[in-house]
């Protein structure tokens, strides 16, 4: 895994969001977006393809998935995702409504329409399919652990007995520390980035979430932190939508199966997290 | 000066506070370069820590635009909803029914008890509102019971007889109110108000902590995508651009007691932390 | 209501964690701020110009700016304070520049007769102070004072989002965890709350009254 300087990443991103505002463009996707797709009357498909826009729910906080720059938009393999979706629908990256959903409120958020779906590191699990639908997954991830460089104490959950570890409130991290970790002392906040300048100064002794998060920040912040051990978890990511909407599930999954197929996932990814990580095998989608 | 505690100094007594004053004053710059070449030595003065606000406008126009921005629109849309919504819950609190009176009285007391965060809260978690309806809902709340205090305390400090000749012409309760002891009172108790759009204006950062995308959370995302490197630039220039606006509000405030003060003598003034106004609700 | 009682240790903990946070930054502020309010009334003017500057500065900072800068950016210069301690700096140093403000004008509320005929009747300055002025400012100061302890008792909410557990904090977990009682949950919470705030605004007018009067 090469270690790029963050800042490069960051000045490219402002310059093209800088370009791109000029030309009126979004350089960032290739996904041509469909003109006047049909879909059946009634469908969510054919309402957000009529109404000409989407709410989508991400992050804002973290490095490769969903990021928000100071020109107000997201970037990261979640929002490239996002917009693989709305292409198909026929609404093009500029006119998609961004929203963050911290991790507490992704539920929330779909369950009273405040946003149509949730891209933003969704774990499924069995407890949150009960209230919302899932599409996907589109990737899988691993819940692991960041510590400080040099800190050799902590190499897997099981070292974290008697620590504090900080996480998000309402994520799967943070439930299974408590479940199945119950020694752990968890601070919890509303944003994984709330968590950084407390390890920095030994506040906390580590940080516990999915990998690929952990590995935005690891380098985001060059020699600072590292990846202690190995995942421990499973966390697939999927797309949140209303529960029930089985059409609209359906043509989600058919659009990640087609971005498999077509390059487009690769695509999405190299543009994104690919700069940091490996490309992975998309898994496959589970259609329940 | 106090001269409660002091008399008129004299000679030696002006020499002891010419050292006193030296002395202080050596010390306090003392401990400002103190501080400043710590800082320099973390570095944080150094241009690549302040480039992406030299660079380009983006950070500034994110600061701004996003930013205060958000703040002062939540802030305006409060004040203009709490004001009147004082008012008539002040005329409730003084009404000749006791029910009526009571009842203000409660709503008041509650709603001045409870922190402006809780309201948030309870707004966006139990009633489902959107993060904007609940700040600006949660600032409603509060200073509704907070400017009602106030002018309460302004409908008081009116001399009984405007009350009584406004009844005597023939007015009613509500005309009397309406037109002559409410202007007046507004008038008396400008400063006060203007404060507590100041307090206001500060506790729209409570909305921070609920989601809202004001300037303190604008920073935060800036620091999330520039890296730790910006922390203390970031900082710096986000304190500087909130106490900026406050200072700038406070200063209309003073402005308003020195003319309300030459004119309507009697006026309560603000120090007198008129039903709470200046008692440091964040 | 289940929600409340089944977790009435949870909302009891936050409650003292308010409770240790509230007495300790007043007891704090109140050194603070009296030390200041002595600042701003003394002969020295750079000392007057120092407390003058704190107090403009804090009261035109918004609390939660204070708190970030204790729990995310003092560290970037070294300054490193576990999170309840950050929290009680933060709301110290906020509520000192009230006090300072509600001790200065105590101070100058007393008639200036009174200091005169002290030192007229050739008391020293200490005995002016200890025996004429600062009984007369203290009636007059004690329900600011405790109107900026009821503000500092709902202040201690802003930790809720700087890694504090107390009683805000405690409200928003459990309402995450029980998306269905969210209403009673935050009821209870609100109670808390106002079991300081109400019977501290009832002494606050009560003085208030005896205050008036006797003036």
């Amino acid at each position: 895994m090469s270690v790029r300087r963050y800042r490069g990443l960051a000045t490219a991103a402002v310059l093209a969001l800088a370009l791109s505002a000029c030309g009126g463009d979004d350089e960032a996707t290739t996904t041509p977006v469909e003109d006047k797709p049909q879909f059946k009357a009634g469908t969510t498909m054919a309402k957000l393809a009529d109404k000409g826009s989407i709410t989508i729910g991400t992050k804002f906080d973290q490095p490769l998935f969903g990021l928000r720059g100071p020109s107000g938009e997201p970037e990261g393999f979640d929002v490239e995702i996002g917009k693989i979706i709305a292409a198909k629908l026929g609404i093009s990256p500029d006119k998609i409504k961004w929203t963050e959903t911290v991790s507490a409120n992704r539920e929330p958020f779909i369950q009273d329409g405040k946003v149509d779906i949730v891209v933003a590191t969704y774990t499924i699990n069995d407890e949150r399919t009960q209230v919302v639908d899932f599409a996907g997954p589109y990737f899988t991830a691993g819940q692991t652990i960041l510590v400080k460089e040099g800190n050799t104490d902590i190499n897997g959950p099981d070292d974290l007995a008697g620590k504090k570890v900080c996480t998000v409130e309402g994520s799967t991290p943070a439930a299974n520390i408590e479940e199945n970790y119950p020694e752990v002392k968890l601070e919890l906040t509303d944003a994984y980035s709330n968590c950084l300048e407390p390890l920095r100064n030994d506040q906390v002794d580590a940080i516990t979430t999915d990998n690929v998060i952990l590995a935005g920040f690891v380098d985001q912040n060059e020699g600072e932190f590292k990846l202690a051990g190995e995942p421990f978890t499973e966390e697939p990511y999927g797309i949140g939508l209303k529960k029930g909407d089985k059409a609209f599930r359906d043509f989600i999954n058919d659009t990640l199966e087609e971005s498999y197929e077509d390059g487009s996932w690769v695509e999405a990814w190299e543009k994104t997290a690919g700069k940091v990580l490996e490309t992975p095998e998309p898994p496959a989608v589970d259609r329940y | 000066m106090s001269l409660v505690l002091f008399d008129a100094p004299g000679p030696r007594a002006r020499r002891r506070v010419t050292i006193w004053s030296a002395v202080a004053g050596v010390v306090i710059a003392a401990l400002l370069v103190l501080a400043a070449v710590r800082l320099n030595q973390r570095g944080i003065f150094d241009a690549d820590r302040w480039d992406i606000f030299t660079e380009d406008t983006a950070t500034w126009e994110a600061l701004f635009r996003r930013g205060l921005l958000a703040t002062l629109r939540a802030a305006a849309l409060a004040t203009v909803i709490a004001m009147p919504a004082g008012a008539l819950l002040a005329i409730a609190r003084m009404s000749e029914s006791r029910w009526v009176r009571s009842t203000a009285a409660v709503w008041i007391e509650a709603f001045r008890g409870l922190p402006v965060v809780l309201l948030m809260f309870f707004l966006a978690l139990g009633f489902d509102f959107s993060i904007f309806n609940a700040v600006v809902g949660g600032l409603v709340l509060y200073n509704t019971a907070v400017f009602a205090e106030i002018l309460r305390a302004g409908l008081l400090s009116l001399p009984g007889g405007q009350r009584e000749a406004a009844l005597a012409i023939g007015l009613t309760t509500g005309q009397a109110l309406r037109l002559i002891l409410l202007p007046q009172a507004i008038r008396r108790m400008l400063p006060s108000l203007v404060s507590q759009v100041v307090v206001l204006l500060k506790d729209t950062s409570l909305g921070f902590i609920v989601g809202y995308v004001e300037l303190l959370r604008v920073n935060r995302e800036l620091r999330d995508f520039f890296g730790s490197r910006y922390i203390f630039s970031l900082f710096l220039v986000t304190a500087v651009i909130y106490i900026g606006v406050n200072f700038a509000l406070s200063r209309v405030a003073v402005y308003l007691e020195r003319r309300g003060t030459a004119k309507a003598a009697g006026g309560v003034s603000t120090m007198q932390g008129a039903a709470g106004a200046d008692t440091g609700g964040a | 209501m289940d929600a409340i009682i089944d977790n009435l240790d949870l909302y009891l903990e936050g409650f003292w964690a308010t409770l240790r946070l509230t007495l300790t930054s007043a007891v704090f502020a109140l050194v603070l701020g009296t030390v200041l309010g002595a600042f701003r009334v003394s002969p020295v003017p750079t000392l007057r110009g120092f407390g003058t500057t704190y107090v403009e500065l804090v009261r035109n900072t918004p609390l939660t700016l204070v708190f970030f800068f204790f729990v995310f950016v003092a560290p970037q210069v070294d300054i490193k304070l576990p999170f309840f301690t950050s929290a009680l700096v933060a709301l110290s140093l906020y509520t000192a520049a009230f006090v300072c403000e509600a001790v200065r004008s105590g101070v100058n509320s007393v008639g200036i007769g009174q200091a005169e005929a002290a030192r007229a009747i050739g008391l020293t300055f200490n005995q002016t102070m200890t025996q004429v002025v600062l009984p007369q400012a203290f009636r007059s100061v004690v329900p600011p004072l405790i109107s900026i302890f009821i503000a500092l008792t709902k202040n201690t909410s802003v930790a809720v989002g700087f890694f504090v557990t107390e009683l805000m904090a405690v409200g928003i977990r459990l309402a995450n965890r029980n998306p269905a009682d969210v209403i009673p949950v935050l009821l209870g919470v609100a109670f808390f709350y106002l079991i300081i705030t109400v019977p501290a605004g009832i002494l606050a007018h009560r003085l208030e009254r005896k205050v008036a009067f006797a003036r």
